[in-house]
């Protein structure tokens, strides 16, 4: 698709021209930190940050979003009939979205869009939005998106993908849905013919500097027992608190648990994110817990990312490799150490399928 | 501090080859700046891993939690505090431990030093007053006392009250501090003015809980918010219900928080629930002249009837 050049001096007017007919939402900062809000009036999204504190995956997947509302006032007709709630689906675009965190998208929705089950509050929300994504000229040192299956320009689940060229925003317009933003902005300068060189050359120097990288050859073919009886797990696991924070804060943590809540006779259903480092989690009817200590929780949150995922869509790891869980977690549990362990033990032979 | 790291070593290795530990908790190597992950050595060989420095600041007590196995355990003056809370409160038994004290000069802030620097940083160098932060295109010094985590700014307890081995001279206490300030602030407050405050102190809340999980002291099988039969606490966002969870938790800890800061330090959204807990801690000093974690002899005020105890509440 074609490449258009935004020049920087334009961009105000034209967000304000796309705020006709687009809800806009970008990275703002409020105090220490950066966090994806709905821009005000005028308000522009603030690219100086280098990635959001937490992930925008709230914006598709509210921590807790309101499903069903009911009455249990047996006066009313409609008493103890659940009513779909009111739910805002008008068009919006999210700007200046990571590409880690646009692709995490993509992965999250192999589980809530599949043929048999759709879930209708993930999908009209994802399906409302348009991503603007913002490349990475200069990564953290704890983003390792090029060995996440992803990348500082990578495309997949972006419909725009600007780069900062100085005076000027390439627009790279990958999607339908990002011609259609393009045009509400009223950005029509066709990009030269070097632009595709300049993006290209952009993408390489910020791939070089991602420092740091995972291993994952081996995860797939490992054989999943011998991983999950693997002797690190209570080394692994020692210092986790089971906060979850390491959930909360990824953009591809997709769990949720769901809770009706009722005030006086009027009430809702809603879902809250969960984590299976919680005690709740999987706890069963009887109280039982087949993840019953911090161990099993521990292993179940790397299992999943790094084996489970990976043989069940064989689409690589459920992880873009942004970093957060490695930069928040406040024991210093890093995925890239138990990936490498996890990847390490696969390769050594001692968790090799057997066929 | 930084010449602790070698005695803890010593200690640790000489504590498992006379095998009068199964294991010893400590810290060890974070694998990002400003950062260590508590850790524990089985052999002596294990002990290598070891590390001491300004980035020690969570609470190792929460480790000890209902273990059966003999342990050695690094501990500065607040860990060891809750080390004695636990054994009060049945979590471990004295005996099972080896004490392995650690005279604090306190714990740095990384979110105070991350907003001081003017981009992201990728190492951290320390020397024996202060830290030098780096990253792409700066390097910059700061003294310690000015990125101190708050709470060790006000401490008052920097050495290990029990102890079996010492790593170190015991330190100077910080003398002169104004401990309640904070506190003071917002006692002054209206009812109005303080409710805004809290309101949006609790805004960014995502109820992760690393604060609760951080705490020694947050031990309960099945915290209330967990409760299912009855649900005492929503589990959404609205903010009644993350109140609720902060204000019990904090009555939860009333008499037993020994302001380790291991919850600030834990939240992923750097909120300072720690008003909330040394609101209860300066009542407990000013109506029953305790502070938690001191003796193992002396019982906390919460589970103790002394004919002197305050009693003009009862009207
Ligand atoms: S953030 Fe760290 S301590 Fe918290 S649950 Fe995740 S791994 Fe455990
Ligand atoms: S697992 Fe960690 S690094 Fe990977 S996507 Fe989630 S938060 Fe980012
Ligand atoms: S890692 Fe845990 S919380 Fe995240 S998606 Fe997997 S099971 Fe759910
Ligand atoms: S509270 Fe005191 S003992 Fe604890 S880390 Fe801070 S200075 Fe050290
Ligand atoms: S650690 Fe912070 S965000 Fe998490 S529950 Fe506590 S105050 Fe809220």
């Amino acid at each position: 698709m074609k490449m258009i050049a935004i020049p920087k001096k334009e961009w105000p007017a034209g967000l304000a021209k796309a705020a006709g007919s687009f809800r806009l939402f970008g990275p703002v900062k409020e105090k220490e930190f950066h966090s994806f809000k709905r821009l005000e009036n005028g308000q522009l999204p603030d690219f100086s940050c280098q990635n959001t504190r937490l992930s925008p995956k709230h914006l598709v997947y509210p921590q807790s979003e309101v499903m069903l509302t009911y009455s249990l006032d047996e006066s009313r007709p409609d008493h103890h009939i659940m009513k779909e709630a009111p739910a805002d689906t008008s068009p919006r675009a999210v700007l200046g979205i990571r590409p880690c965190d646009a692709k995490a998208f993509v992965l999250v929705r192999m589980n809530f869009d599949t043929p048999d089950y759709k879930d209708p509050y993930w999908l009209r929300a994802y399906e409302s939005t348009t991503f603007v994504g913002l490349s990475c000229a200069s990564p953290c040192s704890s983003c390792f998106c090029t060995t996440a299956g992803c990348g500082p320009f990578h495309e997949e689940g972006l419909d725009v993908l600007l780069a900062d060229a100085g005076d000027h925003f390439l627009a790279k317009v990958l999607t339908e849905k990002g011609a259609a933003w393009v045009a509400a902005g009223g950005w029509t300068q066709t990009a030269d013919a070097k632009a595709e060189g300049r993006l290209a050359d952009l993408r390489q120097a910020a791939e070089a500097k991602i420092a740091s990288q995972v291993q994952t050859e081996s995860l797939k073919a490992a054989d999943t027992t011998a991983l999950y009886n693997a002797g690190f797990w209570e080394e692994v696991s020692f210092a986790c608190i089971n906060c979850g924070t390491c959930t909360y804060s990824c953009p591809t943590c997709w769990c949720f648990d769901i809770q009706d809540e009722t005030r006086g006779t009027s009430g809702v259903r809603m879902k809250n994110w969960d984590s299976c480092m919680y005690p709740l989690f999987t706890l069963h009817g009887t109280g039982h817990n087949p993840r019953g200590t911090k161990l099993h929780r521990v292993r179940q949150r790397f299992m999943h990312k790094l084996k489970y995922f990976v043989d069940k869509y064989d689409r690589g790891i459920q992880c873009v490799g942004c970093g957060r869980c490695v930069r928040l977690c406040p024991v210093n549990i890093d995925i890239r150490r138990v990936c490498g362990l996890m990847n390490g033990l696969a390769a050594s032979g001692e968790a090799c399928a057997i066929d | 501090m930084l010449s602790y790291a070698e005695k803890i070593r010593e200690i640790a290795g000489r504590l498992l080859t006379s095998g009068s530990v199964e294991m010893v908790i400590g810290f060890r190597q974070g694998t990002v700046p400003m950062m260590n992950e508590p850790h524990f050595a089985k052999t002596p060989a294990q002990v290598q891993a070891l590390v001491w420095d300004s980035h020690c600041g969570i609470n190792l007590a929460n480790y000890l939690t209902d273990r059966k196995e003999k342990i050695g355990i690094v501990a500065k003056g607040c860990d060891s505090r809750n080390i004695v809370t636990h054994i009060i409160e049945n979590k471990i038994k004295r005996e099972q431990l080896v004490v392995i004290g650690v005279p604090c000069k306190g714990m740095v802030d990384k979110r105070k030093i991350a907003m001081k620097c003017p981009g992201e940083i990728t190492a951290v160098i320390e020397d024996e007053a202060g830290v030098t932060a780096k990253g792409g295109g700066f390097s910059q010094r700061f003294e310690k006392k000015d990125v101190l985590q708050h709470n060790c700014s006000l401490c008052i307890h920097r050495n290990p009250v029990i102890h079996d081995e010492l790593v170190a001279e015991p330190v100077p206490e910080q003398q002169g501090v104004d401990r309640y300030a904070d506190v003071r602030s917002l006692e002054a407050m209206g009812p109005e003015q303080r409710w805004k405050y809290v309101e949006e102190l609790l805004a960014p809340c995502v109820r992760c809980y690393a604060c609760r999980n951080a705490c020694p002291l947050c031990y309960c099988p099945t915290c209330f918010v967990d409760e299912a039969r009855p649900q005492w606490v929503g589990k959404g966002q609205d903010p009644q219900d993350v109140r609720a969870f902060h204000f019990l938790r904090a009555y939860h800890c009333a008499g037993r928080c020994t302001d380790c800061g291991s919850c600030e330090r834990s939240c992923p959204v750097g909120i300072n629930m720690r008003v909330f807990t040394k609101k209860l801690e300066k009542d407990c000093l000013d109506l029953f002249g305790w502070e938690a974690g001191l003796s193992l002899e002396v019982r906390p005020p919460l589970d103790t009837y002394r004919p002197q105890d305050p009693n003009d509440f009862i009207k």
